[in-house]
């Protein structure tokens, strides 16, 4: 089979448990070599998705090759050819790392030899030579992911198949996770990861397709996507709630846009619109608002958040075509 | 490889190479917890020392003989039944902590997670059929009717043993997790002690007693006495009566009916 230009191809994926409809006709594209994420709120369908695409559960309807093989009917194809590591990390608590590796190994049909070795360049490659001989219930949540990471390596997989690598990781491990992930897509792994945060899209991905209930509702790169939801905003919050209609028209004057305000907790935002950046955005409201003589108990820039992104994303959804 | 794995004798081959893999997997877990291994071979000898010793004075036995001699083949099989404990556990957990998917997402013949439990569980049982039978010699018990025979009455548990295998994987796949042991202990308690292991179901009110003797590990029990030469009870059911057929039909039964359930419910797994 000659290189595909596109490592994970999926159209109209559908998947019902019970009444849950969990995937409605999901498509997606993801080009190799490249990291793509699903980023989406918990109940999404990115974790059927996933199951899907590496063969755990069978799509009720639609299709979808990976590493250029149909998940149904080349599931022992794709099996050789993905890496999978789950949301919780699967390996044998009891077992020493080297051991889990060694056995992971085997059920990938290396030889015994071969298994002891690959599970030797791992341990180095994951920083874990170190902790070999120890059970992995004596790992940390950063060692126990990069054994996981480890296990999901064995073949050196052409996709790899990351379900909320980092959720649960404190940031010192989620940092250790990210260096990771880098450095398998620098070595030509395509990589798809789902993540709830859009800052972890955001930094390793270079593109994502926004997942809610079942279906791809946008795509892009990050940036792309960042601008179309209206990229960072200007936040104020006030002690004074008399200052509230003040402050918000000295913000709409300073920022050229519409400002939100939340009157309980004396919080306006604006978007960022200028064209000479962030900093300069922010600049120009403090000095307004200084101007203005109104006191801002707290100001700064903010990128929108998940919830955000949604509620945009589904407002327009909203709008009958 | 890849042709090899691809043909009917190179997938039975990966198939039997992928179950032994796991089935050293479960040694493995012994030889780094060689005090779960202790405490669980020791139970049952506990048991037997137990039942022996605090009972033992005020039973009479059927037939005669001491009664130590008449519990230590009724503790081979109820250790066998309480074994459904340790294959229920041990699938429920790795299928709660996400260790069963990754198997299933890798290379590996899918029925090596099932029968690679199933070897390991057998091997464990044979550990522990010879420590207890180590033990029943140091407290009286013998087979008194050769080698041959008490080889038999071992491939008899063995086969009850085999085929609770099946239920306790179809039970473990069904679970949400491996906290809901109690419930299996609920389930395999009643038929452990519900039995002619421990006492003579004719001293049992009546209907209680044709329920022991109707019970599968009673035939296995009955038959084990039977093949080490020690006084049986009489029993008045057909059951009792064929207790040696009955040792052989039972789990052949029991397997017919939950190996394909346990299959199945494994391959509801992707669905």
């Amino acid at each position: 089979m000659s290189e595909p230009v596109f490592a994970v191809v999926a159209e109209g994926l559908r998947k019902r448990y019970g009444a849950t409809e969990a995937l409605a006709g999901l498509d997606l594209r993801v080009p190799a070599g490249t990291v793509h994420g699903l980023l989406g709120p918990n109940g999404a369908g990115k974790t059927t998705a996933v199951r899907v695409l590496t063969t755990l559960a069978r799509p009720d309807a639609g299709h979808a090759t990976v590493a250029g093989h149909d998940v149904v009917r080349g599931a022992a194809a794709v099996r050789r050819r993905v890496g999978l590591v789950g949301q919780h990390p699967a390996v044998d608590d009891v077992l020493t790392g080297r051991q889990n590796l060694v056995m992971f190994g085997r059920l990938h049909h290396l030889g015994p030899r071969t298994a002891r070795r690959r599970a030797d360049e791992l341990l180095e490659r994951f920083g874990l030579a170190g902790a070999a001989g120890r059970p992995a219930a004596q790992y940390s949540g950063g060692m126990r992911r990069r054994l996981d990471l480890a296990a999901g390596m064995i073949l050196a997989p052409a996709v790899l198949f990351l379900d909320e690598p980092t959720t649960g990781l404190d940031p010192r491990s989620r940092t250790e996770v990210w260096d990771e992930v880098r450095a398998l897509a620098g070595g030509g792994t395509t990589v798809v990861l789902t993540t709830q945060y859009l800052e972890e899209a955001d930094r390793l991905a270079t593109g994502i397709s926004v997942v809610d209930s079942g279906r791809v509702i946008a795509e892009g790169s990050p940036d792309a996507l960042k601008s179309r939801l209206g990229g960072d905003r200007i936040e104020v919050v006030l002690d004074d709630p008399g200052a509230l209609d003040a402050a918000a028209g000295v913000l709409r004057r300073a920022a050229g846009a519409e400002v939100d305000v939340d009157a309980e907790a004396l919080r306006l935002s604006a978007p960022v619109t200028g064209r000479d950046g962030r900093a300069a955005a922010l600049t120009e409201a403090v000095r307004a608002l200084d101007g203005a003589g109104v006191r801002a108990a707290d100001i700064g820039l903010r990128r929108p958040t998940l919830d955000e992104v949604f509620l945009r994303l589904t407002e327009k959804e909203e709008v009958p075509a | 490889m890849t042709t090899l794995s691809e043909t009917p004798i190179g997938r039975l081959r990966w198939a039997v190479a992928d179950s032994r893999t796991l089935t050293v997997r479960a040694l493995l877990h012994w030889a780094r917890r060689p005090g779960d291994l202790a405490v669980g071979l020791l139970f049952p000898v506990m048991v037997v020392l137990m039942m022996g010793y605090v009972f033992g004075g005020q039973m009479d036995v059927p037939g005669g003989g001491g009664y130590r001699a008449f519990i230590v083949p009724g503790m081979f099989a109820m250790t066998m039944v309480f074994g459904v404990e340790t294959t229920f556990a041990a699938i429920a957990a790795d299928a709660a902590r996400g260790v069963t998917d990754r198997f299933r997402a890798m290379p590996a013949a899918s029925s090596a997670v099932i029968v690679g439990r199933g070897a390991a569980d057998l091997l464990y049982s044979a550990a522990s059929l010879a420590v207890m039978a180590g033990c029943g010699l140091l407290i009286g018990w013998r087979a008194h009717d050769g080698a041959a025979r008490a080889l038999a009455a071992f491939g008899l548990l063995l086969l009850l043993r085999f085929a609770l295998v099946w239920v306790g994987v179809y039970l473990g796949l069904l679970a949400k997790g491996p906290e809901s042991v109690t419930a299996v202990q609920i389930l395999v308690w009643p038929i452990g002690f519900l039995s002619s292991a421990l006492v003579a179901p004719d001293t049992m009110p009546g209907w209680l007693g044709a329920a022991a003797e109707w019970n599968p590990m009673s035939a296995t029990v009955t038959a084990c006495r039977d093949l080490f030469g020690a006084p049986v009870p009489d029993g008045g059911s057909w059951a009792a009566q064929h207790a040696a057929l009955m040792a052989v039909a039972w789990p052949l039964l029991i397997t017919a009916v939950f190996f394909p359930l346990a299959v199945r419910r494994y391959r509801a797994l992707g669905r």
